[in-house]
């Protein structure tokens, strides 16, 4: 799988999401994967499990520190990359293709909407304010 | 010297940036965390070889007729035990036989010795041997300005250093002998911080980028790569080295951190021996351990160390082993604690099933 970097909505705990039709794709950013260094696990939610925009679904282990992913939309998580469990150096070498994390049944597709386009993005990482 | 806010800077730092590495404060000094990946610097000291900037370290020389009756006095290893070219491992104690810091002493003449000290303890072990030293006939020459280090670790490290100082290969593990590089003089001592074999060159500013990038250039054909302080410490927590100020501190003594070895009790008087000597007569209350993860997850230091939900002790160190694909981390535990104990571990929020084990994680195969 990939998606383009430039296509994606981004939240500003640097997750990115690809609307796939009903479906929404849920990875962390380039700049995300380079700031955490090698991950060596990521615990993912059951497919089934109803989440809530914001809340910590998931868990990014590398050798320095554990990062929380939350979900950036709300609704129910439709799959997890089962192929994270054996080879979770994806999210490092792949950000926006095959280190993607789970996918998402949005309950509001607008939502998405509310979260930053790449170039939005893009200028949130050079402010200091990140 | 003034505490300042601005970082300070190897005099390799400039090299560090240009290679793109991700630079961290650690203590006050802006180092490489990763060049181009802890995991993969962790793997080429492990199967070829890394170079490490650790000009941080303190250097100090101590020489002079009386610098062995000072050394005696305030190190718990015996520095009489050490012929010229000859360097060991040993403890700063104090009165109540805690770690005030732990280095390495080489043995460069009869009266002329030279000593690695942490890089956060440096201020305060410089004033505590001068206190010591106070009326003694011998100097001691500070050398943390002007000077760096370098590790080159692994087992390509002797004919990658080969290529610079050829003979490098007879120096016996722990040896330490003066060379001329480029004009200077350097220290060559055949020890390191990553459980390979390795060496530490300490030498003067001017040729430390010379020596960094000819050591690259020279390894280059084996898989050098340069490293940074991420894959340094995923290296020694496995070969079960302390990282002092986490591991063994001036509030627990070498003996709870499971290095008796270091101790020379013998006639010798020295500072934190009697303390020592009524804990080895009445046993530890605790001792540092080796803690290892039984399922997924990477634990942290700071993290519960468990036994059947009772809290016994915290994680003082605690990584994912690249080695071993597994948690592994060290903890101060009751005396009753045996290797083998299953343990529990807070990982992010929940209990991970764990075991306690013997240090180190891992041994270097004999070559």
């Amino acid at each position: 799988m990939n998606v383009k970097p430039e296509a994606c909505r981004y939240a500003q705990s640097h997750e990115w999401v690809s609307l796939d039709g009903a479906s929404a794709v849920v990875g962390i950013s380039d700049h995300a994967q380079k700031e955490i260094t090698d991950v060596v696990f990521v615990d993912l939610p059951k497919p089934g499990r109803k989440v809530t925009k914001g809340e910590a679904v998931a868990v990014v282990e590398s050798v320095k520190a554990a990062f929380d992913i939350y979900a950036p939309v709300s609704g129910e998580i439709e799959a997890a990359n089962a192929a994270l469990a054996g080879n979770p150096a994806l999210v490092n070498q792949a950000p926006h293709g095959d280190g993607w994390l789970f996918k998402i049944k949005p309950s509001d597709p607008k939502e998405a909407d509310a979260l930053m386009s790449f170039s939005d993005y893009e200028k949130f990482l050079k402010s200091a304010a990140h | 010297m003034s505490v300042s806010s601005a970082p300070r800077r190897t005099p390799l730092h400039a090299l560090h940036s240009k290679a793109g590495a991700k630079l961290v404060d650690f203590h006050g000094w802006e180092l490489p965390l990763q060049f181009s990946g802890i995991i993969k610097e962790h793997q080429a000291v492990r199967a070829a070889c890394g170079i490490f900037d650790v000009s941080h370290m303190g250097q100090a020389a101590i020489e002079g007729p009386q610098a062995l009756e000072l050394l005696g006095r305030i190190f718990s290893n015996d520095a009489a035990r050490l012929a010229p070219g000859q360097a060991h491992y040993t403890h700063m104690l104090n009165e109540k036989g805690g770690v005030i810091d732990d280095v390495i002493l080489s043995r460069l003449a009869p009266e002329r010795f030279f000593v690695v000290l942490n890089a956060s303890n440096a201020e305060g072990d410089l004033a505590w041997i001068g206190s010591h030293a106070r009326g003694m006939n011998l100097r001691i020459v500070d050398r943390r300005e002007g000077f760096g280090m370098v590790a080159v670790q692994g087992p390509a490290a002797a004919k990658t250093l080969a290529c610079l100082l050829p003979g490098c290969g007879d120096l016996a593990r722990f040896g330490a002998r003066e060379e001329r590089l480029y004009g200077h003089d350097v220290l060559l001592t055949r020890t390191g911080y990553t459980g390979e074999d390795g060496f530490e060159v300490a030498a003067p500013e001017p040729i430390l980028s010379r020596l960094w990038e000819n050591l690259e250039a020279a390894g280059a054909s084996y898989g050098l790569l340069p490293c940074g302080l991420g894959a340094r410490d995923t290296l020694r927590l496995e070969a079960g080295l302390l990282l002092h100020g986490s591991d063994v501190d001036p509030e627990h003594t070498p003996l709870e951190a499971g290095y008796p070895w270091v101790v020379r009790l013998g006639a010798r008087d020295f500072v934190g021996k009697a303390a020592l000597e009524r804990q080895k007569k009445e046993g530890v209350s605790r001792r540092l351990l080796g803690v290892k993860l039984a399922e997924r997850g990477v634990p942290r230091p700071g993290g519960g160390v468990r036994a059947g939900g009772r809290l016994l002790g915290t994680l003082t160190s605690a990584t994912f082993s690249p080695t071993l694909q597994t948690g592994i981390g060290m903890a101060y535990l009751p005396p009753d604690v045996e290797p083998g104990a299953a343990l529990e571990v807070d990982v992010h929020g929940r209990a991970a099933a764990a075991q306690a084990c013997a240090l180190p994680f891992y041994r270097r195969k004999p070559t």
